[in-house]
């Protein structure tokens, strides 16, 4: 496939892999950022190609996994309703909330449909006037400039019966609460390619100069990871703390302007609580006061005391903030399994737990 | 979480639909024929080995780039005996119509359920039909069994599998499952993907016709490549190995599955085989298959090895390896 095939060059890997072995000299911990990266990573078996000095510590980049159990409460209560319609992105429908997921809620004659595009969504709200059509927004920077889309054109066809739930991260200051915990190993950042593809990554400079940690904003192929990775361990190893871009076939320093002035004329910036992490300031977008007649938590005002119960067993906030490797929960592989999944890390093929679930597991069960 | 109700996960063919035939149907029916859960049921009937199964369709759209639900029914059925290593004989069709279905669909139904049959060289000799309110079922069902017998000599089951024995595929994967993708309502996209519904009895006979020795066979149709290798490594307690860069997927599936967030080891197939065969025999088999139009892009992916027991491994063609596991429920696309 070309513009994939040349990404995933075994030749240009080993070379790649080479440099890095070539570099490194001391021990170093960083994180990628983006649940995408944990994917591939694992997937290909990067990790286990890179020096034994280097260990990768999976970032919080996984829209699924972070998503607040009340919001999935919700979610599972309004697509309950028989006067709605409820559209979400595919691996939302298996996360569970405090005692179901939206796969039950289906099967249970709710109307769930999983569609590829916000703008699905409209075009069912315009075909269905009888029902309720509601849209999970769920992602981070990535997904958002969409979303506002959906909801933009609802507007404007003047659709009364289009409603979102939004549950919108941001990457930023989610980096910064890493960043600050006092369990904080992370030396450096392989920064979000596909945020910063929307966002571009002037925001990450004052980070990297205020914690003196070394990002480069690095793509989602085996061969941008490794390159990326390079490019972290070079700085690290000169003691320099820059913002550098391995991705620049799609990332500008500013980002992508219409698609941020999309986002910027919908949504506003709030705090936000994080699955296992908790509230973060000014972590997260909501849709702006002006917008609430289309604001599912307000068209379904009624739902919100909700009593959400986490599961005691699940260490996934420690996961998500690196502190905790998957398999060093007792719960994994055991209680807890892609088919009876405690924390929403085990859900998504993004997370970190489905993901050494799938691809690792055989590895993590020998060392 | 515990599932008190039918999820549509639980047809998937992959862990919850192993779940429920182990929790629901097996204790209950528990038998010498049907426990080793093949996909074809072997009995002997006054010294003859009669190889028979069952398979519902159930498929939306019931046209398709490449075939229809008529095909698939047909096939489907054909390639659970040739697999078994039986040739088939004699097949029969259950149908439940749903009211308000166009006559003029179902007779294209027919007429390629007839024409698969006549390129199987089956036939259809016993059927049945009923008709259900609109709604309650989706346009058309169809249930078809089928017998075969199998020649004397030939042992397929996974406890034959060795390792050290090759692992053979007739060509490319994930077509049926991107094809019928392709036109489903809310996902149209343009391909020129299409299904690969085929019979596989006439490669099986001319496998069959260089070497006796095949060790096991399946058609891996729902839940893809994975699963089938999955239940060869669970049932014969042997790891298996595959060759990432080794296994045939098209350009067009790959960039569908790209876009999708899928995974081509999880598409199904309606006309591809896996077959496990001694080492020193592949070579010959390989090139027997590719003298068939249905084997014609055959090759060895990988092989059974006495490490990683119950286990698939991956060898990933940029030199890392991966676990290959079964599905939980459907595949489900990825956010981002």
């Amino acid at each position: 496939m070309k513009y994939i095939d040349e990404y995933r060059d075994a030749d240009l890997i080993k070379k790649q892999v080479q440099k890095i072995h070539e570099i490194t000299t001391k021990k170093w911990a960083v994180m990628e950022v983006c649940g995408g990266q944990t994917h591939t990573i694992v997937k290909t078996g990067i990790d286990q190609l890179l020096p034994e000095e280097i260990t990768l510590i999976h970032g919080p980049g996984c829209p699924v996994c972070v998503t607040p159990l009340e919001m999935i409460d919700k979610a599972l209560e309004i697509a309950s309703r028989p006067d709605v319609i409820f559209t979400s992105f595919g691996d939302m429908l298996r996360v569970p909330g405090s005692h179901k997921d939206l796969f039950s809620v289906k099967a249970d004659g709710g109307n769930v449909r999983i569609v590829y595009s916000p703008l699905d969504a409209v075009k069912l709200a315009q075909k269905h006037p009888d029902k309720k059509v509601v849209f999970f927004a769920v992602g981070f920077e990535t997904t958002a400039p969409a979303n506002a889309m959906a909801f933009w054109q609802a507007k404007q066809l003047g659709l009364k019966n289009f409603s979102i739930l939004v549950s919108h991260v941001l990457v930023p200051p989610a980096m910064e609460a890493v960043l600050d915990s006092p369990f904080n190993s992370v030396q450096g950042f392989v920064a979000a390619g596909h945020v910063c593809a929307v966002m571009g990554y002037e925001e990450y400079e004052p980070m990297a100069k205020k914690y003196k940690v070394p990002m480069v904003v690095t793509g989602f192929e085996p061969l941008d990871l490794l390159q990326g990775i390079y490019m972290l361990i070079k700085q690290l190893e000169e003691g320099r703390y820059e913002v550098e871009n391995q991705y620049t076939r799609a990332v500008k320093r500013e980002g992508n302007i219409p698609a941020k002035e999309t986002i910027y004329k919908v949504f506003e910036i709030g705090d936000r609580a994080w699955r296992g992490i908790g509230v973060v300031p000014n972590s997260g977008y909501r849709l702006k006061e002006e917008f609430s007649a289309y604001d599912a938590e307000k068209v379904f005002s009624d739902i919100a005391n909700i009593q959400s119960i986490e599961s005691e067993l699940c260490i996934s906030g420690l996961v998500l903030q690196g502190v905790k490797k998957p398999h060093e929960c007792p719960a994994f592989g055991k209680e807890c399994t892609p088919m009876t999944p405690l924390g929403a890390t085990m859900v998504s093929s993004e997370g970190a737990c489905a993901a050494y679930y799938n691809y690792g597991r055989y590895r993590t069960s020998v060392g | 979480m515990k599932n008190n109700k039918i999820l549509l996960g639980h047809g998937s063919g992959g862990k919850l639909s192993a779940e429920l035939i182990n929790t629901m149907f097996l204790p209950a029916f528990t038998n010498e024929f049907l426990s080793p859960l093949g996909d074809q049921a072997i009995v002997n009937i006054n010294g003859t080995r009669i190889a028979f199964t069952t398979d519902s369709y159930v498929v939306n759209p019931i046209f398709f780039p490449g075939g229809s639900i008529g095909d698939v029914a047909v096939n489907g059925t054909v390639n659970d005996l040739a697999v078994g290593g039986a040739q088939p004989l004699y097949i029969s069709a259950g149908v439940i119509l749903e009211e308000g279905m166009p006559m003029e669909e179902l007779e294209r139904v027919v007429s390629d359920m007839k024409n698969a049959c006549e390129r199987a060289g089956v036939q259809l000799v016993t059927g049945d039909t009923k008709v259900v309110e609109k709604g309650k079922g989706d346009k058309i069902f169809i249930n078809t069994s089928g017998i075969g017998v199998i020649e004397e000599g030939i042992e397929i089951n996974p406890h034959s599998v060795r390792p050290g024995d090759r692992i053979i595929v007739n060509g490319p994967i994930g077509e049926h499952g991107i094809a019928i993708m392709s036109v489903r309502e809310g996902l149209e996209f343009e391909t020129a993907i299409e299904s690969d519904t085929a019979p596989l009895n006439h490669l099986v006979q001319d496998m069959l016709n260089v070497s006796k020795n095949i060790r096991w066979m399946r058609d891996p149709t729902r839940g893809g490549l994975s699963s089938s290798l999955n239940e060869l490594a669970q049932s014969s307690k042997k790891g298996i190995t595959l060759h990432e860069s080794d296994i045939p997927v098209p350009e067009s599936v790959k960039a569908a599955c790209e876009i999708l967030g899928l995974d081509p080891l999880y598409v199904a197939n309606e006309g591809k085989l896996l077959a496990v065969v001694p080492a020193q025999e592949a070579e010959q088999i390989v090139d027997v298959m590719r003298k068939n139009p249905q084997g014609k892009d055959a090759r060895i992916i990988g092989e059974v090895v006495d490490d990683h027991h119950g286990y698939v491994l991956l060898k990933t063609s940029i030199g890392g390896n991966r676990v290959v596991d079964m599905l939980a429920g459907e595949q489900l696309p990825r956010i981002c």
